[in-house]
């Protein structure tokens, strides 16, 4: 069945890649858009973020995408995807720019990599110093099985570009998760919402699954 | 098991077309980015940076162009450099489909501007390329600089200095070339990779003299860089980048494969 998939667009960068990605792993229609009768219209959601998140969620709730998004996913019941800064988004509250409130749809915290480090350098197990952001292809453990994870080895590398990261109080809602000095969560999933910290659209092989397994899902609920 | 150490393909295109060309088997034209961005995409290459050379302002919108039909076929990070100088570029550029922008001279002329441009599109997409260049020893210490116009013209900043600088400023990433090692396929600068990687923060790409496999192993295990960039050893069919990843994974660097 062809999917009519909304990418929603608040103005704060290149959504271009996330929908040639959708288009190449065979959505039927890709809209990038914040227009409510586009994203009304469509079946699938994808909330995508770049760039920092007090500008992100001022230009959020200024055209009122978090309204749109809570009605897609709660009256609608739409499968949404939320991608990067799309996924810190979700969250309470995060460090960034001084501490901003964001929107609160799953409990939990955004935090700097250094925020809990002592001493001047993030290390990870043997000592190493790692760079921040954190930059480049990282492993993936699931934490939860997922249609989502379908086709997906276990520790598959995906492409991360961050220098904050996500939190649930809930543990039980991980999906995914990333270790870089400190255990984040690279994917949190509940019900229909399946939130990631890296890019699907650029993680090449292993990402465009994720993003056709996207298409293809149906959550029970 | 942690972050992979990446490899990342240069093309220099001018006007649309890879300056030299590629030697691949079974590629169709050689000189078309596109074509040789997703071949290095199916090979494995982990980002690919594109540096456009185009000297006239006409040419600039056929890059505009390329860096849209690559971004609509590769999924894979895309970095842009080559004549940027302002917010509108790295936005045009942006909107084309890359993922980073790297900025050089512009900087130098202007060190606010990667303040103005992490602050608009985040630290994440704006990479700093530094042209660097050995002179003389102060205190019996190396000491490296920034040269611009291909290595022609001092400016008389210190590198390792100037990438602290810009990490400060909003840097996400430094893309650091050594103007003696380029072209000359015998490797890497360890010297101001190590200064420079132990000086910030921010990812480090190593640039310039690779020509063997030995040499991406010294960028990333004396030089301490996370990224090895090459053009030459690949575009010309000596490697492949899986055998380069093998390679670096025999020699106990965590890639992906």
């Amino acid at each position: 069945m062809s999917q009519r998939v909304a990418v929603i667009d608040y103005g704060m960068g290149n959504l271009h890649s996330v929908a040639s990605a959708l288009a190449h792993v065979g959505a039927g229609e890709v809209h990038v858009t914040c227009d409510p009768e586009e994203i009304r219209a469509a079946d699938r959601v994808v909330f995508p973020g770049v760039g920092a998140i007090r500008d992100c969620m001022a230009e959020i709730r200024r055209l009122k995408c978090d309204e749109l998004l809570a009605s897609a996913l709660t009256e609608e019941r739409k499968p949404v995807l939320a991608i990067c800064v799309g996924m810190q988004a979700l969250m309470s509250r995060s460090e960034e720019n001084g501490g901003v409130d964001c929107l609160d749809i799953i409990p939990g915290q955004v935090r700097h990599f250094c925020s809990t480090v002592q001493g001047p350098h993030l290390l990870d197990a043997s000592g190493e110093r790692l760079k921040v952001p954190h930059m480049g292809w990282n492993e993936v453990k699931q934490t939860l099985p997922h249609p989502l994870w379908h086709g997906i080895a276990d520790n598959s590398r995906f492409y991360f570009v961050h220098s904050y990261y996500v939190h649930a109080e809930d543990r039980s809602l991980q999906a995914g998760a990333l270790h870089y000095g400190v255990e984040a969560d690279a994917a949190l999933a509940i019900d229909n919402l399946f939130a990631v910290q890296f890019h699907p659209e650029k993680s090449h092989t292993a990402g465009l699954q994720l993003l056709r397994n996207f298409l293809e899902w149906n959550p029970a609920c | 098991m942690g972050l992979a150490k990446r490899i990342i393909p240069c093309l220099d295109v001018d006007n649309g077309r890879v300056v030299k060309g590629v030697n691949f088997v079974g590629i169709r034209d050689a000189g078309d980015p596109v074509e040789i961005a997703r071949r290095y995409n199916e090979q494995g290459a982990d980002e690919i940076t594109f540096l456009d050379i185009t000297a006239s302002h006409e040419g600039r919108d056929t890059t505009v162009h390329t860096v849209e039909q690559i971004a609509e076929q590769v999924f894979i990070p895309l970095t842009v450099g080559g004549g940027i100088r302002s917010v509108e570029d790295i936005r045009t550029m942006l909107n084309a489909g890359a993922d980073k922008v790297s900025i050089n001279t512009a900087a130098i002329h202007e060190p606010e501007l990667v303040r103005r441009a992490s602050e608009r599109f985040g630290a994440q997409c704006i990479v700093v390329a530094i042209d660097a260049k050995r002179v003389d020893d102060v205190d019996g210490k190396p000491r490296w600089e920034i040269f611009t116009h291909g290595g022609r013209k001092p400016t008389g900043i210190d590198a390792v200095a100037w990438a602290v600088k810009m990490a400060d400023l909003g840097a996400g990433e430094i893309l650091l070339t050594s103007m003696d090692r380029d072209g000359t396929k015998n490797g890497f600068e360890l010297g101001v990779t190590r200064a420079i990687s132990d000086a910030v923060d921010i990812p480090v790409i190593a640039s310039g003299g690779v020509g063997n496999l030995d040499h991406l192993v010294e960028g990333i295990t004396l030089g301490g860089a996370d990224a090895v960039l090459a053009a030459s050893i690949f575009h010309f069919g000596e490697y492949s980048v899986p055998q380069a990843k093998a390679y670096m994974a025999e020699h106990g660097i965590e890639v992906r494969l």
